[in-house]
């Protein structure tokens, strides 16, 4: 149960100790500036009262050493701060390895959260602790945003793209979660509950009956539904590259540009083609935009990952440098 | 405080010089909040060109090259005949001022015209924005682009959005020059006094500056691809 | 009334004739091109929209005092504070000092007769009021949805209220912001009375300058960026919109490149208020007065190069988001020389207590904590948790209501004398100076706390355990709403009954007080030579530093019932 008047959040991932060490810095920092200006003006007012009616102040003219002092100074504390919280957000946005993936759709005004086999959930998100969690998440409408307080972690959910946030749960618990771009007329209701299972609990939470396809079975459903297959046959003359170890490898574009097959790859890939052609590859490939849901396409992803996982492929880590991070456009990509 | 006018001086001025300098001072940090007003939407579209390229180009060749190029002749020559009016003033020469200004307004209401040609053209080939918009798509063209439709839409709205605001902009100029003839016929301008035609200049300049730009931005790049 | 004052009555009447009664009638407003008279129209104007936001602002304050929010729906609260923060932002904070101070002062200051562009100036005040009557229409019409902010996809494709008039009303009033800042920078350069050089200029006109760099290039921005958000909404031009091929973060950029330097539009002026109020009441020259100036185009320059701040968590590339963390630490240098700058100014002043002061003292406070709370923002790591919460809220009230609107009520008060000829009552307002600090800070700052627990901003219900920290926040708004009401009382009432002033009540150095109070139509008899340095006690035997100290304190001329 909640305090009446709680005054500090719950502390309950790997990212919520270095947020709060650098937030109480900056506190300290802030106190120590406005202690010391407060009591600069407070030691002024009484020291310095106009004692007589034509007093006047004494004319000082400011040394060059205390303004360049004071510029340096604050400059200064502000690289410190800088680089700290850069820190911080960099881990943030560097995906980890063989995350639990959970799937993320958000709509006016729900989140659906799917796990790696399939279950399906409505604002409840049940994962175990101590494991490394990646949230893959796309709109269908407008943008949301997911914030978990507790876990001092915030991403926003843009349509048209995918995006990614990771974190790991510490303690075991419920903890709220919310959506914190403003979405329309329920936005603040458009929230829900992040519980978090030892992993023996998280097992039997998740082998508890239900059927539904994961997203690599439903994935794999699609890619013969679309006709994927009748190019990405796997054959050496296939009209379309095969796909299998594809993921996180290096692909050589038309034009001698190579690009890591990320996440954000694979989306481009499949909503328009043609924005990068694999070298000795011809541009035939029709856009799927509009022809398969958000939903679809994190499945497809999924598959396609799949293929590399499960192969064991050539390359098993994700794309390590964090512009190339599925969370990001990749720095090829034209778009802002 | 009231604007009193001692002949061409307003009262606020010390001296036609100081007078001169604000107005010309004026006009150019207006044409700056316009090079940021304008930019806004290049930026908008480089993005988009540069999003969807192979649509951008096929929607482009839409456009007559020919109309588009005689209208950029069009309207370096009124640059040219708005200099020479600038400068008849500057001398004092009546006549030749009202001269080049009768030409400035004539040519840009013939890029006006043109303009309204293209415009029209545009229509009758169902490339306005809306749900009668319909782009000619081949069926490699299609391969290429299975949305062509709505990212050649995409075009030509940005295609209306800039050729709009610019032609806005035109129609204000050639205001201001019916206002700068009507003066100039009742012999306002002298070697003194002739700062008004000075700025307008400024302005008529920079709005043929917007559109050596939007020329190549719309009509030419990738045409030949 | 002069007969009542105690000292000197020659120098305590009134001039015979000023530009208040050089002409009467409602023409003679409408129509009058007196950048005095000008800028009391808009005074007229920002008045009733900062009442009218602040309406807004109790409702909301209300609504929230309990989690669940009976006061009004989910939809009405939304539309309450997108109206608030639009009314607030583009209709009070954005014009307040400059369109009022800076339009009645900037020609005093340097000596001219009126600004550059008298006729472009009152147009300026009809654009805005044609902006204005598009917003009021808004209201009527049930009100826009999408947060001030008008984020796409949501503005231009799903919202369901009356996004293009609230737009409209924008995109207008941005061009009496656009004539506002043209007319001061060609007024700063080429209307400056004999002797004053740049370096001379009082820090209020250096920062309407700086203030004004950011209306003429930031504003048109906006502007086009509006436009293409109504182009879309209106004929499904597919801009920003990803169902139509857009791209909704290009907007963001957008929208930001102005209304991040939108913020050093509110707060620049209000430091050049208090860059005033220092000098004059510590009877000192400003301490670094070259450095003042020169922080204040810096904040001007480095406010265009971090708009992104405000994207971190778009899944922006974190190349970019390293680059516009670092830059956003560099805009808090110059607003840290200036803090320190003014502190300084106090060592060895002869410092007086009067109510301007107050706020100005009471600014720095504030201006403090809303910008070292804004390094938290700038603190990537820390901002990926506080972003979008109420952590966000509080601060940039500390910075908006705290700093711009600190300042712009210590300038009125400040300045009073000179608008209307007459003092305010001085022990009524000293109280409702304090009255509003204390409400201020009760209000705001349960907020951070809020914040940092993880309450998002525009919740219209919450969990039950924010509920004790918002209540306190209603109830420090209650206190706040008194310390506002009190000055629009007292100030109406002192126009009219108030002592009169006298030239230079203060005294102050500036050459706004070297004319009557109220002004001359013409603002000077003759045009001022200037011959000495800024905020210089020292070289001015022209001061009246003897009566004027006695006259502050005194009681007004006419006694109102039951008052003091």
């Amino acid at each position: 149960m909640q305090s009446e008047l709680p005054l500090f959040p719950e502390r309950a991932s790997n990212f919520a100790g270095n947020v709060d060490a650098l937030f109480f810095f900056l506190l300290l920092v802030t106190i120590f500036f406005s202690g010391l200006i407060t009591f600069a003006i407070l030691y002024c007012f009484l020291k310095f009262r106009r004692k007589s009616k034509n007093e006047i102040g004494v004319q000082i003219d400011g040394p060059a050493w205390l303004e360049t002092a004071w510029i340096a100074i604050p400059a200064a504390i502000s690289v410190l701060l800088f680089a700290w919280g850069a820190t911080i957000y960099v881990n943030m946005r560097r995906p980890p390895k063989e995350p639990l993936e959970i799937y993320v759709i958000a709509k006016q005004w729900m989140w659906k959260l799917q796990q790696p086999d399939g279950r399906r959930e409505i604002n409840e998100l049940h994962i175990p602790v101590g494991r490394d969690i990646m949230l893959t998440m796309a709109s269908e409408d407008v943008i949301h945003d997911f914030f978990v307080p507790a876990f001092r972690v915030k991403a926003d959910v843009v349509p048209g793209r995918s995006t990614a946030m990771w974190f790991r749960a510490t303690r075991t618990g419920r903890y709220h979660f919310f959506c914190a771009q403003y979405c329309g007329t329920n936005h603040a209701v458009m929230g829900g509950w992040v519980t978090v299972m030892s992993p023996a609990e998280y097992e039997a939470w998740v082998s508890g009956s239900y059927g539904e396809l994961s997203p690599v079975a439903a994935g794999e459903k699609f890619f013969t539904q679309l006709a994927c297959n009748t190019c990405h046959t796997g054959a050496p003359q296939a009209r379309g590259p095969a796909l299998k170890g594809l993921y996180g490898s290096t692909v050589v574009l038309e034009g001698g540009q190579t690009v890591i097959a990320s996440d954000a790859y694979l989306r481009e890939s499949i909503l328009q083609p043609r924005a990068k052609i694999v070298a000795g590859y011809q541009p035939v490939m029709p856009t799927f935009q509009g022809l398969v849901s958000e939903e679809q396409v994190l499945d497809l992803i999924a598959y396609i990952k799949s293929l590399t996982t499960a192969q064991g492929g050539t390359v098993t880590h994700p794309p390590a440098a964090p512009g190339a991070a599925p969370a990001t456009a990749p720095p090829e990509k034209k778009t802002p | 405080m009231a604007v009193h006018r001692t002949g061409n001086l307003v009262g606020h001025f010390h001296d036609m010089e100081q007078q001169n300098e604000a107005s010309s001072l004026g006009m150019w940090v207006f044409l700056i909040t316009e090079v940021m007003f304008f930019g806004g939407i290049f930026l908008t579209y480089t993005i988009n060109r540069s999003m969807y390229p192979f649509a951008f180009a096929e929607a482009s060749r839409e456009l007559d090259v020919t109309l588009g190029a005689i209208n950029t002749a069009v309207l370096i020559l009124s640059s040219l005949t708005m200099a020479l009016a600038v400068r008849a003033a500057q001398v004092g020469k009546r006549k030749h001022l009202i001269i080049f200004l009768i030409a400035t307004i004539a040519l840009g209401s013939a890029f006006l015209g043109v303009k309204t040609i293209e415009y029209i053209d545009k229509f009758h080939h169902h490339l306005i924005p809306g749900n009668n918009f319909h782009f000619p798509t081949t069926p490699q063209m299609a391969a290429l682009d299975p949305n062509l439709n709505a990212h050649a839409q995409l075009f030509f709205s940005l295609y209306f959005a800039m050729t709009g605001l610019h032609a806005l902009h035109m129609i204000i100029g050639i205001g201001v020059m019916l206002f700068l003839l009507k003066e100039a016929v009742r012999g306002r301008y002298t070697e003194t006094y002739h700062a008004p035609v000075e700025v307008s200049g400024l302005y008529w300049h920079f709005v043929d500056i917007v559109w050596i730009y939007l020329f190549p931005l719309l009509y030419l790049i990738d045409r030949h691809q | 009334m002069s007969t009542t004052a105690p000292i000197t009555p020659a120098a305590r009447t009134l001039p015979r004739e000023h530009y208040l009664n050089s002409s009467y009638g409602v023409r003679s407003w409408l129509l009058t091109t007196d950048h005095k008279r000008i800028g009391l129209l808009y005074l007229a104007s920002i008045t009733l929209f900062f009442f009218l936001g602040g309406a807004f602002a109790v409702m909301i304050r209300i609504h929230l005092l309990t989690p669940q929010g009976y006061l009004v729906s989910p939809q009405t609260y939304n539309k309450l504070f997108t109206m608030h923060g639009i009314v607030m932002i583009f209709f009070f904070l954005i014009p307040s000092i400059p369109a009022v101070l800076g339009n009645f002062l900037i020609p005093l200051m340097i000596g001219a007769k009126d600004l550059a562009f008298p006729r472009i100036n009152l147009l300026s005040w009809y654009v805005y009021n044609l902006g204005a009557l598009f917003t009021l229409y808004t209201i009527v019409n049930g009100g826009v949805d999408t947060g001030w902010t008008f984020y796409t996809p949501f503005s231009s494709m799903y919202s369901n209220s009356a996004v293009v008039p609230a737009a409209l009303g924008i995109f207008i009033t941005g061009f009496s912001s656009i004539l506002t800042g043209l007319n001061f920078i060609v007024t700063i350069h080429t209307m400056r009375a004999p002797g004053l050089t740049w370096f001379r200029l009082p820090i209020f006109v250096w920062s309407h300058y700086a203030t004004s760099i950011i209306m003429i290039l930031g504003t048109p921005v906006i502007a086009i960026t509006l436009l293409l958000v109504g182009l879309e909404r209106i004929f499904h031009l597919g801009f920003f919109s990803p169902s139509l091929g857009g791209d909704p973060l290009l907007f963001q950029h957008l929208f930001w490149f102005y209304s991040h330097p939108a913020v050093y539009i509110m707060v620049l002026p209000a430091m050049g208020v208090v860059s005033e109020l220092i000098p004059t009441f510590a009877r000192k020259a400003l301490f670094g007065y070259r450095f003042v100036a020169a922080a204040s185009l810096a904040i001007a320059v480095f406010g265009f190069l971090v708009w992104s701040h405000h994207m971190f968590v778009t899944g922006m590339s974190v190349y970019a988001a390293l680059a516009f963390s670092l830059l956003s630490y560099l805009v808090a240098i110059p607003s840290a020389i200036k803090v320190f700058n003014w502190t300084a100014t106090l060592y060895k002043g002869s410092i007086s207590y009067q109510t301007p002061m107050l706020y100005a003292l009471g600014f720095i406070g504030l201006f403090v904590i809303g910008g070292m709370t804004g390094l938290f923002l700038a603190a990537l790591g820390v901002d990926v948790h506080v972003h979008d919460t109420y952590f966000v809220v509080a601060h940039f009230h500390y910075i908006m209501v705290g700093g711009a609107v600190m300042g712009y009520l210590g300038g009125l008060h400040y300045w009073w004398p000179k608008i209307s000829g007459r003092m305010y009552p001085e022990t009524l307002a000293k109280i409702s100076a304090i009255i509003l600090f204390v409400g201020f800070n009760l209000t705001f700052f349960p907020q951070f706390i809020l914040g940092y627990l993880g309450m998002p901003r525009r919740y219209h219900t919450y969990p039950p355990e924010f509920q004790v920290l918002n209540v306190m926040s209603t109830a420090g708004a209650s206190v706040l709403a008194v310390g506002y009401l009190l000055p629009m009382i007292y100030l109406i009432w002192s126009a009219r009954y108030g002592r009169a002033a006298g030239r230079n009540p203060w005294p102050s150095t500036g050459l706004e007080w070297q004319t009557d109070s109220p002004p001359p139509t013409e603002n000077f008899d003759k045009t001022p030579v200037v011959t000495w340095d800024p905020y210089d006690f020292h070289h001015r035997p022209d001061l009246d530093l003897e009566s004027a100290a006695e006259l502050p304190p005194a009681l007004p001329a006419v006694r109102p019932v039951g008052h003091d």
